[in-house]
């Protein structure tokens, strides 16, 4: 007969199965078996996050950064409900997460036993599926199956929720062999033909443009290696996302920058005018498209998504192409080189005059700012911190606002999984965490939240994470003092009622760095600016960045809600808003 | 510019609404209907009626059919959508209109009133294969299976003959002939 288990070893023996080596968590007592098994698992290593909604964003921080899934381990009722935040985030922008939760005992299910609450129900529209184990025969594949699921196709997350009871109970274990290439439910559902078809539009287009999103990330390295390769054979223009940021070098002459709701005028009016657009790994979001009815009206669009229901959901697109990233191309690439060896020279001439006109859009230089000696601009102050941090393979997390904008625009990514933010939730307080998951995947490296005082205040609490596994990260924030992009909403379209966007009691940040036993530095003027950069990316603890900026400044260009991408507005320069003086603030 | 005071995108043009019939395989497991019923809440999509149960006992498939009506792009996502939960095995869809499949959905009605009224509610079923369930000397209980709109008339010329209740299935569908949808 074999050995038998109890259910909280066959949770860590299925870890171990797959290779995970950090689990981000909170104790409690739906969960007290597991915690209890963990000192004889030398291989995992814990991390205790402070909410367990900052233990879901380190995870997914960890899992963007590595490629990996992340892992969480919460307890039942209030530590599952503080996770939906951070499996809502995963869920919109396609992270890995595999989430266990505790539950209460069988037999106490459903009579609302302490700390107990629906988690499966809860956590169904937030996870790509979930499992209520209520038989331990059932643990062991249902776990396995939970990263499977997480992992293949379009990932997401997932949740396993474990009654106490089952915790206990002893079953066999068999050991699990990790596939290589796990045949998930989504395969590759695209042939030559459809390969053949897109050349042929490539061959055709005098207007051609690739749209590139988070799905070119999520596909692997060799994904973003790809899309290098054929951006140059072919000499098209590219955009990326916000997700997509970092799949194509920030400072190439053909990459365009972010496009969407504050992309670069010569990105949403390259997609604007185009004859050709080829999405790829990208959702037609919301912020991206402006108004449908009037999107990108002239071009042929191609749609090259691992997920078949991303096709035709926002968009209808003229060829589908369904199946993961980086083997599309592949082939895409493959066939160019057989067919057409010269694609390159004999289509420069043909989209030569499209990049003359890209080259009058990108003139108009609509990141530019108006910079001052008397304050630190926003921008400015990324600019700077991305000259003096562009060497060092840096990692940028952020948190959701109008810095999180600037941080897309100025911060120059060169490799994937660099950058981490929450395009799809929007979720504030998400980088401070995220900066903590990053950093335990990386521990050698320059960990950067870009944040604002507002957002990193909802996850505040995990400096002390950081501070308790010495985890570096860098806490750059953009102090205004008000929830700027609010505030920005409300200049612009609500008569400047600057009804509760502004935040009259904030903390000392650096005291407050102080008091978590980390180090603190403010910066309120731009000549001190430099130096005070270089001592904090020089500190080898946890740092609390308290940038002063102007408090009235406004994130430009930006598409307003319901316009097609052709009428953007444009910096300060374009339009004459009137600023709000110092005082009184708090009154409007 | 200050017209649109939203955040949001305006909507866009809405297609022709069109009605459906899905048929879903799924794996007969505790949540399953929730998930399938959830996604149609969570996003917006109508249903109209609703049939479930567990056809394959030994598999432990249940089948579930599902009326819905959208324009093409929502009934093509309500597809797609459902073909990526983890317990569906396949999504069928039939337009109401297509001659290939049969509906039939099936409805009890309870008439209570004299020998007259009652023998005029049954008449009326009639060309519905209609079974009296019950009969007392005051009331009688009708199966008739039939498709919606059918139900829907029958309904309202029962109304004076004594209806007094009314209990109905959602549709279920089948194609005709030979073949079997896979």
């Amino acid at each position: 007969m074999s050995k038998l288990y109890s259910g909280a070893e066959i949770v860590f023996k299925c870890l171990e199965d797959q290779e995970v080596e950090f689990i981000f968590g909170y104790p409690g007592g739906a969960v007290l078996p597991i915690y209890d098994e963990l000192k004889n698992h030398n291989s995992i290593k814990h991390i205790l996050a402070r909410h367990e909604q900052g233990a879901g964003h380190a995870a997914e921080g960890y899992a963007r950064s590595s490629g990996k899934p992340g892992v969480l381990l919460v307890t039942s009722g209030p530590g599952a409900t503080n996770a939906v935040t951070a499996l809502t985030d995963a869920y919109m922008d396609s992270i890995p997460l595999v989430c266990i939760s505790g539950q209460v005992p069988t037999h106490l299910i459903g009579t609302d036993a302490f700390q107990e609450c629906d988690t499966t129900g809860i956590t169904r529209p937030c996870t790509k599926h979930n499992w209520l184990v209520k038989d331990i025969k059932n643990l062991e594949k249902t776990i396995h199956k939970a990263f499977e699921v997480a992992t293949t196709g379009r990932p997401g997350p997932v949740l396993v929720d474990i009654p106490k009871d089952v915790q206990f109970q002893k079953a066999s274990y068999t050991k699990f062999k990790k596939q290589k290439k796990p045949n998930g439910k989504v395969h590759n559902l695209f042939s030559q033909k459809d390969i053949d078809q897109l050349i042929n539009l490539m061959s055709k287009s005098s207007k051609p443009i690739f749209y590139t999103g988070g799905g070119v990330i999520n596909s692997g390295p060799k994904a973003s290696e790809l899309l290098r390769e054929i951006v140059n054979i072919t000499g098209f223009p590219i955009t990326t996302t916000l997700q997509g940021l970092g799949s194509y070098p920030g400072e190439d002459n053909h990459f365009l920058g972010m496009l969407g709701m504050h992309g670069s005028y010569e990105a949403n009016n390259a997609m604007h005018d185009c004859d050709l657009m080829i999405n790829i790994g990208a959702r037609f979001d919301d912020r991206i498209t402006g108004k449908i009815d009037e999107f990108s009206p002239k071009s042929k669009k191609v749609h090259i998504d691992i997920d078949p229901s991303s096709i035709n959901k926002n968009v209808k697109v003229d060829l589908p192409i369904i199946g993961d990233v980086a083997e599309v191309i592949s082939s895409t690439i493959r066939t160019i080189k057989k067919v057409r060896p010269n694609f390159a020279k004999s289509n420069n001439q043909k989209i030569s005059s499209w990049w003359e006109k890209i080259q009058k859009w990108r003139a108009v230089k609509s990141f530019d700012f108006i910079n001052s000696t008397e304050t630190i601009k926003p921008q400015y102050a990324v600019q700077r911190l991305y000259e003096l941090t562009k060497n060092k393979d840096t990692y940028v997390t952020t948190e959701v606002g109008q810095h999180q904008m600037w941080a897309a625009q100025h911060y120059k990514f060169n490799k994937p999984n660099r950058w981490m933010t929450s395009g799809g939730l929007g979720t504030m307080g998400y980088g401070l965490p995220a900066a903590i998951g990053v950093q335990i995947a990386h521990p050698k490296k320059l960990v950067v939240d870009i944040a604002g005082e507002a957002s990193v205040l909802m996850t505040m609490q995990e400096m002390s994470t950081a501070v308790q596994y010495s985890l570096p990260i860098k806490i750059f924030i953009l102090n205004n003092e008000y929830m700027g992009m609010v505030r920005q909403w409300q200049e612009l379209l609500h008569d400047k009622n600057y009804s509760e966007s502004y935040t009259a009691a904030l903390p000392d940040f650096v005291k407050l760095a102080e008091a978590y036993g980390c180090v603190g530095i403010r910066a309120e003027k731009p000549e001190e600016l430099d130096d005070k950069i270089i001592e904090m990316i020089n500190t080898d603890r946890p740092v609390i960045f308290d940038c002063l900026v102007d408090k009235q400044e406004n994130c430009f260009p930006m598409i307003p809600s319901g316009k097609p991408h052709n009428e953007m507005l444009l910096g300060p320069n374009d339009q004459k808003a009137k600023k709000i003086t110092g005082k009184g603030k708090t009154l409007v | 510019m200050s017209k649109s005071k939203s955040a949001y995108s305006t909507p866009g043009k809405v297609g022709k609404f069109d009605t459906h019939i899905i048929v879903v395989w799924v794996d007969n497991e505790a949540g399953v209907l929730a998930r399938v019923v959830g996604l149609f809440s969570g996003r917006g999509y109508n249903i109209e009626s609703l049939a479930v149960a567990e056809i394959d006992q030994k598999l432990s498939i249940s089948r579930i059919t599902i009326v819905t009506t959208g324009t093409p792009q929502v009934i093509e996502q309500i597809k797609l959508q459902l073909k990526k939960l983890v317990p569906v095995h396949k999504v069928a869809d039939f337009k109401r209109e297509d001659k290939k499949v049969i509906f039939k959905e099936m409805a009890l009605f309870k008439v209570v009133g004299n020998n007259l009224k009652r023998d005029k509610a049954i008449k009326a079923c009639k060309k519905y294969k209609a079974v009296i369930l019950d009969k007392t000397n005051k009331s009688c209980v009708i199966q008739i299976t039939a498709l919606r709109r059918e139900i829907d008339l029958t309904v309202k010329n029962l109304k004076k003959y004594g209806l007094v209740s009314v209990s109905r299935t959602g549709a279920v569908a089948m194609t005709r002939g030979s073949e079997i949808f896979k």
